[in-house]
């Protein structure tokens, strides 16, 4: 295979004495659905916030399509293609949907220091935005103002703005979460189609979602990768199993085990 | 589109109000008049940080003073065009507000209040000391400036020249914040993470809002300037930036317009009661607390462009559908 869109060298993250990011090299195949899971605290959201560049890592290096982005701020590493869908919702809660979505069309351009035609009325932001909206399910949602739609709709909404960059890469943080029975049905439908067309990065507790879609599984405990192999190699994995034993989640355990049936 | 209309029907409205005041005859309204606009002015420019950029910031009397200070000193130079001052005022203004807000937007919230309260102290007293400007007796000037060969010493005159400028600068706001430039801003103000994550650099569109804001506040500053002939350093204080959070409160922030209605309720209100108590800024306190407990939110929010739904998409909006996940096969 060829070269990986993304990856980490010996990553590391401290805040004080604690080792939030513990030497973790991972990369990302260009049309891979790379899956990262463990038990919580085990430090997924702050190595995503380290790859998106809200964190400093302290050592390491990180690369993005081969060059190196380690001292690139949050928004020079969008513009390279690397987006990101939040753990705890981030919309802009003001604007309609169709807005916020064209706000993310709005960022594929060069600059946005165009001060007169009103942003309402340009259609080559408005028409892929209404576009991008219809393609997660939020068609005939788009004059709804964000603050109003409900928690599942956000989460497509989120999805939605990720997707209207156009990026290369997808860092998707927990996009199952906190979704009914329904709605996760209707989302890791979505999940499988962005399959193949993105490089995806998914940070996941929905252990079916993870072990049905995932080309490929590391797990994270306490900010050291354990392990990183196929569905079928984790499933088997006694490292993975005294891991998610060690901390106590004896729920996820379950999962797993229902999993490997 | 019959809520725009309503909406022009009100502009025509008040700006046919506005300009009728000068008919009632007597000057001192005339004045009153005058200075509400120019305040209108400042309180506008305070509301684009505040309202569209979520920018807190307690220092435009600094940009103001610094507007009027240009203009002065090049008046009293024998610069009296007002070609030349007013444009000299406003890139003086923008171009301290391009420094301070180079500085203070490197923080956010209750710290870049502090630092903007801070740069604007230190530019009160930098021409406090300055003696040969008058240091703290303010600045006088023998007279206005010359619009080519148009005098403006007239205050009827004078009045509406500010009245025209106000609407320029209400109208060029309103095209700025409906901008994709203002998209961004707004935001900024809604979730300045995600904005980054987006691919915007949050930090060069925050300044480039500081520093119009600066320029309006600088315009206003040449014309007040020119309204009282003597610049007071009370122009430049703390208490001055204080008054223009307050008029931006009572007019509803968010709204361009309403500020500029805080001006007038803020200059009437101390008009009125100042003549029977001097402790006028108490029943002033008073009627902030009453706007925001009554009235909640914006009285004015009609007017805010931001929500109406594109002409585009106003012909789905009639059907609103229940949300509906595709089917993964229905994605491109």
């Amino acid at each position: 295979m060829s070269e990986p869109l993304l990856q980490t060298v010996a990553l590391g993250k401290r805040f004080g004495a604690l080792t939030v990011t513990d030497d973790v090299s991972l990369d990302v195949m260009p049309g891979e659905m790379h899956a990262l899971i463990g038990p919580n605290g085990a430090g997924k959201t702050t190595l995503i916030g380290q790859l998106t560049g809200e964190l400093r890592p302290d050592t390491g290096r990180i690369r993005f399509r081969g060059a190196d982005i380690t001292d690139l701020p949050v928004d020079q590493r969008a513009r390279l293609g690397l987006a990101r869908s939040f753990q705890i919702t981030s919309i802009f809660d003001t604007f309609t949907a169709e807005s916020n979505v064209a706000l993310a069309v709005q960022a594929r351009e060069p600059h946005s220091f165009r001060f007169w035609t009103p942003a309402q009325s340009i259609e080559r932001l408005r028409a892929p935005a209404r576009r991008k909206l219809h393609d997660v399910g939020l068609a005939g949602r788009e004059d709804t103002v964000a603050a109003d739609l409900s928690h599942g709709e956000h989460r497509q909404l989120e999805l939605a703005m990720a997707l209207a960059t156009e990026p290369q890469m997808l860092l998707l943080d927990e996009p199952m979460a906190g979704l009914g029975m329904e709605e996760s049905h209707a989302m890791a439908d979505l999940l499988r189609s962005l399959k193949r067309k993105f490089s995806i990065l998914l940070v996941e507790h929905d252990m079916d979602i993870v072990f049905s879609l995932a080309d490929r599984i590391s797990v994270l405990v306490y900010g050291r990768i354990v392990a990183s192999g196929t569905p079928d190699e984790i499933r088997v994995n006694p490292d993975v199993r005294t891991a998610y034993l060690g901390a106590d989640a004896e729920d996820d355990l379950e999962v797993l085990a229902d999993a490997a049936r | 589109m019959p809520r725009s209309a309503a909406r022009l029907l009100f502009y025509v409205a008040l700006v046919a109000l506005a300009a009728a005041v000068p008919l009632y005859g007597d000057v001192f309204y005339t004045r009153l008049a005058t200075q509400i606009l120019i305040l209108g002015m400042v309180a506008l420019s305070v509301d684009l940080l505040i309202g569209y950029g979520g920018m807190v910031t307690f220092g435009q009397a600094a940009f103001f003073g610094i507007g009027a200070y240009v203009c002065g000193i090049l008046t009293l130079n024998g610069v009296e065009s007002a070609f030349v001052a007013w444009p000299a005022a406003i890139l003086a203004a923008a171009a301290c507000a391009f420094v301070v807000g180079a500085l203070a937007l490197r923080t956010s919230g209750f710290q870049f209040i502090m630092v903007t309260l801070a740069f604007a102290q230190m530019i009160y007293y930098f021409w406090l000391s300055l003696r040969q400007f008058g240091g703290e007796n303010g600045l006088s000037i023998p007279s206005r400036n010359t619009l080519g060969p148009l005098s403006i010493e007239s205050h009827v005159r004078f009045y509406y020249l500010v009245l025209v400028l106000l609407i320029i600068v209400v109208f060029l706001s309103l095209r700025l914040v409906n901008s994709q430039f203002g998209m961004v801003v707004q935001g900024i103000r809604d979730n300045q993470r995600r904005v980054a994550a987006l691919g915007f650099p949050p930090f060069r569109y925050k300044l480039a809002l500081f520093c119009f804001a600066g320029a309006i506040s600088g315009l206003a500053g040449a014309l007040m300037a020119n309204q009282t002939n003597h610049i007071s350093t009370e122009l430049l204080s703390w208490q001055q930036s204080g008054n223009f959070l307050g008029m931006v409160i009572l007019g509803s922030s968010g709204t361009i317009i309403g500020p500029i209605f805080g001006a007038a309720i803020f200059v009437l209100f101390q008009q009125i009661v100042s003549d029977w108590s001097q402790h006028w800024l108490f029943f002033f306190g008073l009627l902030i607390v009453v706007r925001i407990l009554l009235f909640k939110g914006s009285i004015l929010k009609f007017l805010a462009p931001s929500r109406e739904p594109s002409a585009a998409t106003a012909a789905t909006a009639g059907a609103a559908l229940p949300p509906q996940m595709p089917k993964a096969e229905t994605l491109p």
